[in-house]
């Protein structure tokens, strides 16, 4: 058993036990707060400053050649605690320009009322096409448009910058043809 | 005219008064909220705005700010709100409940004195509805009677919790009602003192006469500090709000009640508060004296009189605020602890202070 | 039989514990058997071994005997001195032996794991995320448990075909390929269809069709199966839905009578693929495409979907009371079918006996492979003659039946999922006769009947089919079936019950198979849960020696 060490409390002084002092004290604490200015902040008007690394609705974002990121890998949607995201895997056209990706989600739904903003999608996904980006404010008038659907995700999350151009690379690889060709 | 000095006048009176006390209370839960929020580093109710008066250009946005018209919104949604019987409850006493609660508070208002007049000929009038002499028991026994709207709130609810609220609220009326009744004592001894053959007796008025010099906090603070401890407990407020105790009897009393009759006892709440400040005010704080030792320099006339009423009102307001300083500052009492206070701490404190009080004036007297 | 034959065992002593293996089995299907693992690629228990992809390296070693005299020598604390093989060898191409030692994860087996896995990933594209073998690949399980876990490689990798259709069900992608030639060796040796090869040198070496052939063989899918990679995959299944995903529920093929075992893979109450089950004794790992496209039927445009009496739809408790108007006192027929299972067999074979109806019933027949087609394309022939419904083979159609009602001598009909027209009798005796049809997709002769009843497919219902060696072999219900509809078992028995004038009791399938156990000896002391997930071999007597049309395939040998 842990060992455990007895604390003998000072004994109170009658001024303590009158109580009085102490509402003294009080009262002087909430006076001195009561003049200080307040911090509210008038929201509809007033907007809070978002940082960087907020965890707002998730969006799906494109990179920068407008090429939708999602691959519909599906992991996303695995690791999803709530099972808020549902996804039906698509194929992308032979002729497409981005052909060499193959994948492409058909339809990528996201229940707000389901999503808890945990983020572990964002996380998850490997080819980093989902993002919880700054939209802090949902509502809707049904369940159903409360559901974010493939176009939404992709109107709220627009485009951001890519640091790997996995798939540019991959096509200028295929473009060049193996080395002993 | 003689039944309109009669009868009409003090009617009109009445009303003005009930409007005056009202329109405290009613504006006291808009310091409550604003002070709160001020306490808490918020801004309280700034949105609610009238149509025409909120539209004046500086005025209009400042006023709103303030949140001056947020109790007319809050009257009206008391007001028009469904109001809603659960179907479990007494009805016939559920229906009374909040009246029977807000009546003692409107009725105490009648002797209690808040001006002077001097006429012409110097003699000091007081402004009251009813000069009676014996006003502080009449505000005694009329203002305890308002425990009986809580306990039948309770009990006529027919659930659990505003029960608890209503047996705690009659239990803690019981225990201080007495320390109050017997902390006052030394007062009115000392207040007919003085000068012998001063025959103020009970009378309010009285009292506030003699504090021209020493207010009666001063002179007697053991009894202010347990008439106070007393008058927050009796109005149910923090942190002796047992009855109420959001955290474990979800709203006490009023659980079951909404809209207009859950008004009623809110506004009799607050209507308490002003009551039970006016009444401290007149009894330990010199009542409209202007400080102590400072002669009142309300000259003679209507214009003497409107002065002294309107530092009456001051005060009031002063009191009011500390009431609500004194909610958003201390944490609520268990009830052991409420129960301890009074019959342990505030009681015997009460006999002893009127005990002392009482050998001194005899030793006063005989020397 | 082999049960009773005392199997010869071997010691091996792996990782420092001695276990006994049965004498000639394969070092890694011994270690999988004592629950601990030898990675490998290229190893196929059913295919032959070729050694190539060297991840089941292993440290092995002989106990060492003097040379002269033979004897074993010892240690210094008297046990046997062992003679570790200076290099690793690789388990898959290794026997148990007696005395045998090896190591499975000692720190040179780990390293070489580990520079194994580094070569395979050297030129492996990043393609999981849009690779359909995510989840189930190999390679990605073995980099977690034996890879170094990052990449030291900074060249271009090297760029191969990808997606290829190298057959009208199979895709490839040579970049994910990692050589180990199942493919190939399924192809050439179970498939019987030598289309495979790998083409040019080291890691330039590519996996191809041979020129103007395909991989469109009616096993190709298997190789879909066995590649431990993402290099094959199925055009079917192809980007439908993840692996993690699917529930597998295990099931029975019943394209034919091989009864080849299956897993059904389905989400939500949909089905995604079909894919074999291994069974050495009924269709070792393997399965033919054309039963895995089975699945499809069960939400296949004709399905019927609810009760209908004289064309309109009704109730169920509508659509039995009119059966049971047909089906009471008047002259019956019963159209009993080899798709039914075991237990609606028997159920069947009560209504039989207390309307006392003649029982017909047509022999499916199609060309057979040899391998995993016969052809018998029934599941459950065997089961009919067991259960007495008939007792001896049916003929290929239907033509008694139209003598029959040509003659006047049915006034009704009880249809179990056959397609009367389709098998000989003509429109004119089905429209003339009161017919009540039980089955899963609308036909002509659904159209014609008066009660049609609908029932589930094969993957929406339990039940349990008999293979052409009498095997009997459980299914059970995968998803559910469509909203509304009773299953086979619960609208033949209550038939059955109603047609005597008792209360149904809606039984399951463990409570058929309580008097199905009573009824038959062969089926004496077996109940559903004890068919396992193997099945069980039945003694048929007299009835296997009737004129079955099967011939030889992988797993039948008529005698
Ligand atoms: S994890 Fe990323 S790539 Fe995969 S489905 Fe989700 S968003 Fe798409
Ligand atoms: S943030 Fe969390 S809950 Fe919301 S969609 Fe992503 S994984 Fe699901
Ligand atoms: S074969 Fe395996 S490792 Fe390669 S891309 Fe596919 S899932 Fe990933
Ligand atoms: S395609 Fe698959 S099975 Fe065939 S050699 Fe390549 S990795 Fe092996
Ligand atoms: S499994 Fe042994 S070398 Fe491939």
């Amino acid at each position: 058993m842990a060992k455990t060490k007895v604390l003998e409390r000072k004994p109170l002084s009658l001024a303590e036990r009158t109580y009085l002092p102490q509402i003294v004290t009080g009262l002087k604490t909430t006076l001195v707060n009561m003049l200080r200015p307040s911090v509210t902040l008038q929201y509809p008007e007033e907007r809070p400053v978002i940082p960087e690394n907020y965890r707002g609705v998730p969006t799906l974002v494109k990179d920068p050649n407008g090429r939708e990121k999602c691959v519909s890998c599906q992991l996303c949607e695995f690791v999803c605690p709530p099972k808020a995201i549902r996804i039906t895997p698509g194929e992308i056209a032979d002729d497409a320009d981005t052909a060499h990706v193959e994948k492409a989600p058909k339809e990528f739904d996201i229940n707000m009322l389901r999503c808890i903003y945990c983020g572990l999608c964002e996380e998850v996904c490997p080819e980093e096409a989902i993002f919880l980006q700054d939209v802090f404010s949902v509502s809707g008038y049904s369940r159903e448009e409360m559901i974010n659907n493939k176009q939404k995700l992709y109107e709220l999350g627009g485009t951001l910058p890519d640091r790997h151009r996995k798939w540019d690379k991959k096509k200028a690889a295929e473009l060049q043809g193996a080395a002993h060709h | 005219m003689d039944w309109f000095t009669a009868y009409m006048l003090p009617v009109i009176y009445a009303v003005t008064m009930i409007v005056v006390v009202m329109s405290i209370a009613g504006y006291s839960v808009l310091a409550e909220r604003k002070v709160s929020g001020w306490i808490q580093h918020r801004t309280g109710p700034n949105r609610t705005a009238l149509p025409i008066i909120g539209a004046i250009p500086v005025l209009g946005p400042f006023l709103t700010r303030l949140g001056l018209f947020q109790p007319l919104a809050d009257g009206l949604k008391f007001l028009f709100k469904e109001d809603i019987t659960p179907g479990h409850v007494r009805r016939g006493y559920f229906i009374a409940a909040p009246i029977i609660a807000i009546v003692p508070a409107l009725t105490t208002m009648v002797v209690l004195p808040f001006g002077q007049y001097t006429d012409a000929e110097g003699v000091v009038h007081p402004l009251v509805l009813a000069n009676i002499d014996i006003g502080i028991l009449f505000i005694l026994a009329v203002s305890s009677l308002g425990v009986y709207g809580i306990v039948l709130a309770g009990w006529s609810a027919n659930s659990k919790y505003p029960f608890l609220g209503g047996i705690r609220s009659s239990a803690q009326m019981v225990s201080y009602e007495l320390a109050m009744g017997l902390s006052i004592l030394p007062v009115f001894m000392w207040a007919a003192v003085p000068e012998p053959g001063n025959l103020n007796g009970l009378s309010l008025f009285g009292v506030v006469q003699v504090q021209q010099g020493f207010w009666l906090a001063m002179w007697q603070p053991v009894s202010a500090l347990i008439f106070l401890v007393a008058v927050f407990a009796e109005t149910n407020r923090l942190p002796f709000d047992m009855a109420e105790s959001e955290t474990d009897l979800v709203g006490g009393f009023h659980t079951e009640y909404g809209s207009f009759k859950f008004g009623l006892f809110f506004v009799a709440e607050y209507a308490h508060i002003v009551i039970g400040s006016a009444v401290f005010v007149v009894l330990f704080l010199g009542g409209w004296n202007f400080l102590p030792f400072i002669p009142a320099p309300w000259p003679d006339g209507m214009v003497g009189a409107v002065m002294s009423v309107l530092w009456f009102l001051l005060k009031i307001f002063f009191f009011i605020f500390f009431f609500i300083w004194v909610r958003w500052t201390l944490p609520r009492f268990r009830y052991d602890q409420v129960m301890t206070l009074g019959w342990k701490v505030l009681l015997p404190l009460a006999v002893a202070n009127l005990i002392f009080n009482t050998l001194l004036i005899a030793l006063r007297d005989t020397l | 039989m082999s049960e009773t034959k005392q199997l010869e065992t071997v010691t091996v002593n792996v990782d420092g514990v001695e276990h006994a293996f049965p004498k000639g089995m394969n070092l890694v299907d011994a270690v999988a058997s004592i629950g601990s693992e030898i990675p490998h690629y290229c190893y196929h228990p059913k295919l032959s071994v070729v050694g190539n992809c060297r991840m089941c390296l292993i440290e092995m070693g002989m106990p060492m005997r003097d040379r002269a005299t033979g004897e074993a020598l010892l240690d210094a604390d008297g046990k046997p001195k062992i003679g570790w093989m200076p290099k690793p060898a690789i388990g898959c191409a290794t026997t148990v032996a007696p005395g045998m030692h090896v190591k499975t994860n000692s720190p040179l087996v780990r390293d070489c794991r580990n520079g194994v896995m580094e070569f395979l990933l050297i030129n492996h594209p990043l393609d999981c995320p849009i690779c359909d073998q995510a989840g189930e690949c190999r390679l990605q399980e073995f980099a977690t448990d034996y890879g170094r876990g990052y990449s030291r490689y900074t060249e271009a990798k090297n760029v191969k075909p990808k997606r290829t259709r190298i057959g009208p069900r199979v895709m490839l992608d040579d970049e994910r390929c990692i050589l180990c030639s199942r493919c190939i060796r399924f192809s050439k040796e179970i498939a019987n269809d030598d289309v495979l090869g790998f083409i040019d040198r080291g890691s330039y070496s590519t996996l191809t069709c041979f020129p103007g052939k395909q991989l469109e063989n009616n096993y190709s899918l298997n190789t879909v199966d066995i590649c431990p990679v993402g290099a094959l995959t199925s055009t079917d299944f192809r980007f439908k839905m993840r692996v993690w995903f699917l529930k597998q529920v295990d099931s029975i093929c019943t394209e034919s009578s091989v009864g080849a075992n299956t897993e059904v893979w389905s989400r939500e109450g949909k089905i995604y693929r079909v894919t074999p089950r291994r069974n050495d004794e009924v269709n070792d790992t393997w399965m033919t495409d054309s039963g895995r496209a089975l699945y499809q039927l069960a939400e296949a445009e004709n399905r019927l979907l609810r009760y209908a009496v004289d064309g309109q739809p009704s109730s169920f408790e509508a659509a039995i009371a009119a059966s049971l108007d047909a089906l009471k006192g008047r002259r019956l027929g019963i159209v009993a079918s080899a798709h039914a299972s075991l237990e609606e067999q028997f159920l069947l074979k009560r209504i039989v006996e207390v309307t006392r109806a003649r029982v017909f019933m047509a022999y499916h027949q199609g060309e057979g492979d040899g391998i995993l087609l016969s052809e018998d394309r029934s599941p459950n022939l065997r089961g009919a003659l067991l259960t007495g419904l008939i007792d001896s083979l049916p003929a290929v159609d239907l033509s008694a039946l139209d003598q029959a009602l040509t003659a006047g001598e049915l006034d009704s009909l009880l249809v179990i999922h056959e397609d009367l027209s389709a098998l000989g009798v003509s429109a004119d005796n089905l429209a003339k006769t009161k017919v009540v049809f039980a089955g899963t997709h609308s036909n002509a002769t659904s159209e014609a009947a008066q009660v049609v009843l609908p029932t589930l497919t094969v993957f929406e219902r339990a039940g349990s089919f008999v293979n052409q060696n009498f095997r009997a072999q459980r299914f059970k219900s995968a998803v559910p079936g469509p909203q509304g509809i009773a299953s086979d078992l619960t609208l033949l028995e209550t038939l059955a019950a109603l047609v005597v004038g008792e209360t149904p009791t809606h039984p399951d399938v463990n409570t058929v198979w309580q008097s199905l156990s009573v009824a038959n000896p062969v089926f004496a002391g077996l109940d559903y849960n004890g068919l396992g997930s193997m099945g069980v071999a039945l003694e048929p007597g007299p009835l296997a020696e009737l004129p079955f049309v099967e011939t030889r395939n992988l797993k039948y040998n008529p005698r």
